[in-house]
């Protein structure tokens, strides 16, 4: 079987965890809403403290608790004054004292640094499981949501004069977050699912024409970052979550360089 | 039935009565206007109109499966969205190539289907913005002082162009406006709006209310009557000969506009 090697389910983890992150990612991109992934993957250490003291499993403990934080600030509104603050505070203050909840289980259960930044070499096929299965519902929702979340995005008043809820939309792009957040901490870890959302479809823009050409590339682009962050790791006995962030942005400085080469940035 | 039909309208924005019992209707092939100083709430009421403002009171209320074709005052595209006319034209529904050349062409925007949004001058933006409302196959078309940035050969071809889909649609038309004079004379009814409805009527009735007058002075007056001699000549010229009529229209402006620099004055 061939899940039965931890590489290849390494592999098969960082691949189901990009292709979904790449068409959210973009509208994370498009609507701004870098900040708002951040406190919500950073919630993520938070859902990881009470999963272990509720003995309840890591994924659903981690996707309740980004759920959380992710209507919470959704509910704060796109703009307003000091939005830009609030989200940090959020951000960092559901990071702090997520780290204070995990030091009240005793340090000796768990190793931290794996949640803070992933252990993707120690994907289980139960966690390879649940990782494709968050996975596809979360991208399965972005595709589903695609058209509507595209206009909402463009102009709210544009959705709302064709019969589109721009605020329902929104609570699908927050669903979809808070589980791609969940399945990807094992992955890359809360520092970084940011990174994953990001960096590829802004690599992509350059080459991009439209929004699902951004997308697929984008996934293309996520793909190819896993696999190559992975290879160097095994090289060079790197962190393998950092590794692959790091290969992404590689990726994005290539794509913006030939993209002024070419002369559009 | 009336499409739109709105009572006793009250909305209020971030703790400010941005308007207050507004009454509103509009049927079938109607063309409205709405008039009004800066603030004076006209965006918001066409906001709460199309659904997008949650009024505080009085209520608002569509003829049932009402199709809206909605012109927004512009729209900021983060440039880290890449969207060409082509993809513009099938949001939020997919519609056939053959569809979206036909309203491309109705907007006079046609050929511009490759261009990336960003690289569109104002007017053909307006255009593009237009025709993607026409896809919606609107029985209202809802347009937001559409002709912001454009000159004014160029704002009144757009008038033109959207006195000529009222006639082949047949859809109604409601649009707010800065200018006056050139809007009003193509209007069936004129909303004169300062938080509140301040006079509606005809466009004669309204340029004659003391309301209005006190809002945008009398010197409108002359121009209305300019602007209408305008309208009626073009309709003696008929739908050909578009170019020509423009040209003849913007001769015939500065002929007869006895005070030129008042007309700014009344753009406000």
């Amino acid at each position: 079987m061939i899940f039965d090697d931890f590489v290849t389910r390494a592999i098969f983890a960082g691949l189901g965890v990009s292709l979904a992150a790449a068409p959210l990612g973009c509208f994370v991109v498009w609507r701004k809403m870098a900040y708002f992934g951040e406190a919500t993957a950073h919630a993520a250490v938070l859902g990881v403290a009470l999963s272990l003291a509720l003995s309840v499993s890591l994924i659903g403990g981690v996707l309740a608790v980004s759920l959380a934080m992710a209507l919470i600030v959704a509910s704060l509104g796109e703009r307003g004054y000091g939005i830009d603050t609030l989200l940090g505070v959020l951000a960092h203050s559901s990071l702090a004292a997520g780290l204070v909840a995990v030091s009240f289980l005793g340090g000796a259960r768990l190793n931290l640094m794996a949640y803070l930044f992933g252990d993707i070499l120690s994907v289980s096929r139960g966690d390879l499981m649940a990782i494709w299965a968050g996975a596809a519902l979360a991208g399965g929702l972005t595709i589903w949501r695609w058209s509507a979340l595209l206009t909402a995005t463009l102009s709210r008043d544009l959705a709302y004069a064709s019969g589109i809820d721009p605020r329902r939309e929104k609570l699908f792009l927050t669903l979809a977050l808070a589980l791609v957040v969940a399945v990807a901490i094992k992955v890359v870890g809360a520092l970084l699912i940011t990174a994953l959302l990001i960096i590829p479809p802004a690599a992509a823009r350059p080459f991009s024409r439209t929004p699902e050409a951004m997308a697929a590339l984008a996934a293309l682009i996520g793909g190819l970052s896993v696999l190559l962050g992975l290879w160097l790791s095994f090289i060079y006995d790197t962190p393998a979550g950092p590794s692959i962030v790091s290969a992404a942005a590689l990726f994005f400085a290539v794509t913006h360089i030939a993209g002024l080469a070419r002369g559009q940035s | 039935m009336n499409l739109i039909e709105a009572k006793n309208l009250t909305v209020t924005l971030g703790g400010h009565v941005a308007l207050r019992d507004v009454d509103f209707q509009i049927s079938q092939g109607e063309i409205v206007t709405v008039v009004g100083p800066n603030g004076s709430g006209k965006t918001t009421l066409l906001r709460a109109l199309i659904g997008a403002i949650r009024p505080s009171g009085g209520s608002v209320r569509h003829q049932p499966g009402l199709t809206i074709g909605y012109v927004p005052q512009g729209l900021a595209i983060d440039p880290t969205l890449p969207l060409t006319v082509a993809r513009f034209l099938n949001l939020p529904r997919r519609r056939s190539a053959k569809a979206a050349a036909a309203a491309l062409a109705r907007a006079g925007a046609a050929g511009l289907d490759q261009r990336p949004l960003t690289a569109l001058s104002g007017g053909q933006f307006q255009r593009v913005l237009l025709a993607r409302a026409l896809l919606e196959k609107p029985q209202i078309l809802v347009l937001d002082e559409p002709t912001t940035g454009l000159d004014q050969p160029g704002s009144a071809a757009f008038y033109h162009q959207i006195e000529e889909i009222r006639q082949s649609l047949g859809c109604a038309v409601l649009m707010v406006s800065h200018e006056l004079h050139v809007v009003m004379s193509a209007s069936d009814r004129v909303i004169c709006l300062n938080g509140h409805v301040c006079c509606h009527g005809t466009p004669d009735v309204v340029a004659s209310a003391p309301e209005y007058r006190a809002l945008f002075g009398t010197g409108t007056r002359g121009a209305l009557a300019l602007y209408r001699h305008d309208h009626d000549h073009g309709h003696d010229h008929g739908h050909d000969h578009n170019h020509a009529h423009e040209h003849h229209h913007d001769h015939e402006h500065s002929e007869n506009a006895p005070r030129p620099e008042r007309e700014s004055a009344d753009d406000i």
